[in-house]
């Protein structure tokens, strides 16, 4: 993967690869640090389909989209093995009854049997996080159990 | 008490003024400047209500506003860019010298202006308006654009390119001898290599002195030692705008950040003030004599300005139609156009008319940029299928 990063005088660097697909994706970092997301025209690649302005917090919330599903599919590549056993990406909303509480309290494994095995944020990795652990909103949660057990997760972090 | 009432209500006038045409122009989405020219040129010298007991403050604030306009470029920019863009982009740089600065010096001897109207109508054809492209560019969502750094890089060798002719004009235009018009050139050329290896070793310096935690302290920092760097610069025949675009591509990093928020408001203002005090003093009955001039003027740079970004893009492996939104996006002249012709006419060592046929050919040249750069992509998709099936 080539990224190549181009200064733009008076305006900030361009930092963008070309996909396999061969379309150019990639991010302008401005002065004032907000970013802009790009991507290219399939039939003109100099030019851009989308120039989507992000804020910080947008960043952090895309990082975190494209960040978890590559933890979740090496995850699953490991436990493909285990019959019975699957790993997901639960979000927490930020309306979750449990944002700005701890891991403890959601008691996951004693009421679903489900294990949180790591917590993304703002594109971050927290392994192994403990009981005490204290959850944000859009935190990703990567989580290993069962089908009903996963299922019943969702619930619980949605409703408490 | 009775004149500062006057002058207060005037001045006042003019402000809103201007606010309401700023207004408009956003609201078009064109540049306020044409239409600041505009609002100067309806009054003021020939023009509707004659607006007298302001001239003092005008005068200076005018210049003040060319001192903030070149200031906040040379913030914009830092040494390490100048001289990225500068490797990459001068033979395009000469190209645009070459090709830009002609047709303004050929109407200029065809119109009896003599060498000194054709170097100063020269650097009105050349220079295309940063200010403009960069805000069409955000607008049109053309920064991720491949073609982009090309166009930005030729904005770049502009600049500088202005920080060595603007020196030389000035010479020129107070009068000295061909030797006289050398030294000055030598003297720019180490003066602008001096500032630039300070601006890259010991920017941080420069950038302290100024700096303070303190809003206000800031403020007057720069502000004062913009004006000083700028003054002593016009006494070393080095022009004042020069002077302060080399303070500003000294000071660096977050200095250069605070800094340029503190001073646009202040730049907005005393630009403005520029813009109308050089419509103010331009006779609009001095411009339909020149107006055919300027239209071809229009027309030929319009075309060159293609050329040049078209030969940049080129360079550079960019297709077709990244070359025609890079020459499209590099047509579009204005506040520095405004900048040189208003140096020529306060030297008195130009004809009236140049200030005319200048304020004609800006007013055309910032309303067809940004329609140039629009329009662009249809018309060349159409030229392309005109080309591809003949009837």
């Amino acid at each position: 993967m080539n990224v190549e990063v181009t200064p733009l005088p008076g305006i900030g660097t361009r930092q963008d690869f070309v996909a396999r697909s061969g379309r150019r994706i990639g991010v302008i970092t401005y002065r004032d640090g907000h970013f802009d997301l790009i991507v290219s025209k399939h039939d003109d690649p100099d030019s851009c389909v989308a120039s989507i302005p992000l804020t910080v917090e947008e960043s952090g919330a895309l990082a975190n989209l494209l960040g978890a599903p590559q933890l979740v599919a090496l995850l699953e590549e490991q436990n493909r093995e285990v019959a019975g056993v699957s790993t997901r990406q639960l979000p927490l909303a930020p309306n979750s009854p449990y944002d700005g509480r701890t891991l403890g309290d959601t008691a996951l494994r004693t009421r679903t049997a489900v294990s949180v095995v790591a917590v993304v944020r703002a594109g971050t990795v927290h392994p192994s996080p403990r009981p005490d652990f204290v959850f944000r909103g859009s935190d990703l949660l990567i989580t290993v159990g069962t089908a009903e057990g996963l299922a019943k997760a969702v619930d619980v972090l949605e409703n408490g | 008490m009775h004149n500062t009432a006057i002058s207060l209500i005037e001045l006042g006038a003019v402000f809103f003024g201007l606010g309401i045409l700023g207004r408009l122009a956003w609201k078009i989405g064109i540049s306020p400047i044409p239409l600041y020219l505009v609002g100067g040129l309806a009054f003021g010298a020939g023009g509707l209500v004659p607006l007298e007991g302001i001239e003092g403050f005008t005068e200076l604030a005018g210049e003040i506003g060319v001192v903030l306009l070149l200031l906040l470029l040379g913030l914009e920019y830092s040494a390490a860019e100048l001289v990225t863009g500068l490797r990459r982009s001068w033979l395009a740089g000469i190209v645009d010298l070459v090709l830009n600065a002609a047709p303004g010096a050929v109407v200029a001897f065809l119109l009896g202006w003599g060498p000194v109207g054709a170097l100063a109508m020269a650097g009105v054809t050349y220079i295309s308006s940063s200010g403009i492209v960069a805000k069409v560019l955000g607008d049109l969502g053309r920064l991720g654009n491949r073609e982009t750094p090309v166009v930005l890089s030729i904005l770049v060798f502009e600049d500088l390119a202005m920080a060595l002719y603007l020196p030389i004009l000035t010479a020129v235009l107070a009068g000295t001898t061909l030797l006289g018009g050398f030294t000055a050139v030598g003297i720019s050329l180490v003066v602008i290599t001096v500032v630039l290896v300070i601006a890259l070793r010991f920017g941080k310096y420069v950038s302290m002195v100024v700096d303070s935690p303190e809003p206000e302290v800031f403020l007057l920092r720069v502000l004062g030692a913009a004006l000083l760097v700028a003054g002593v610069a016009s006494q070393l025949q080095v022009s004042a705008a020069v002077g302060a675009f080399l303070l500003g591509i000294a000071i660096s990093g977050s200095t250069a950040e605070n800094a340029t928020k503190l001073l646009e408001p202040l730049r907005d203002l005393f630009a403005a003030i520029f813009f109308v005090v050089f419509g103010l003093n331009t006779d609009p009955r001095s411009i339909p004599p020149v107006l055919a001039y300027a239209v071809a003027l229009a027309v030929l740079t319009t075309v060159t300005k293609l050329v040049t970004g078209w030969y940049a893009a080129k360079r550079q492996g960019i297709a077709r139609m990244g070359r025609a939104r890079a020459g499209a996006a590099l047509v579009a002249r204005g506040e520095f156009s405004i900048v040189i012709a208003g140096l020529a006419v306060a030297a008195g060592a130009v004809d009236e008319q140049l200030a005319a046929l200048a304020t004609a050919y800006v007013l055309l040249m910032a309303i067809l940029g940004p329609v140039a750069a629009r329009v662009v992509e249809p018309v060349a998709r159409a030229v392309q299928r005109r080309v591809a099936s003949p009837a």
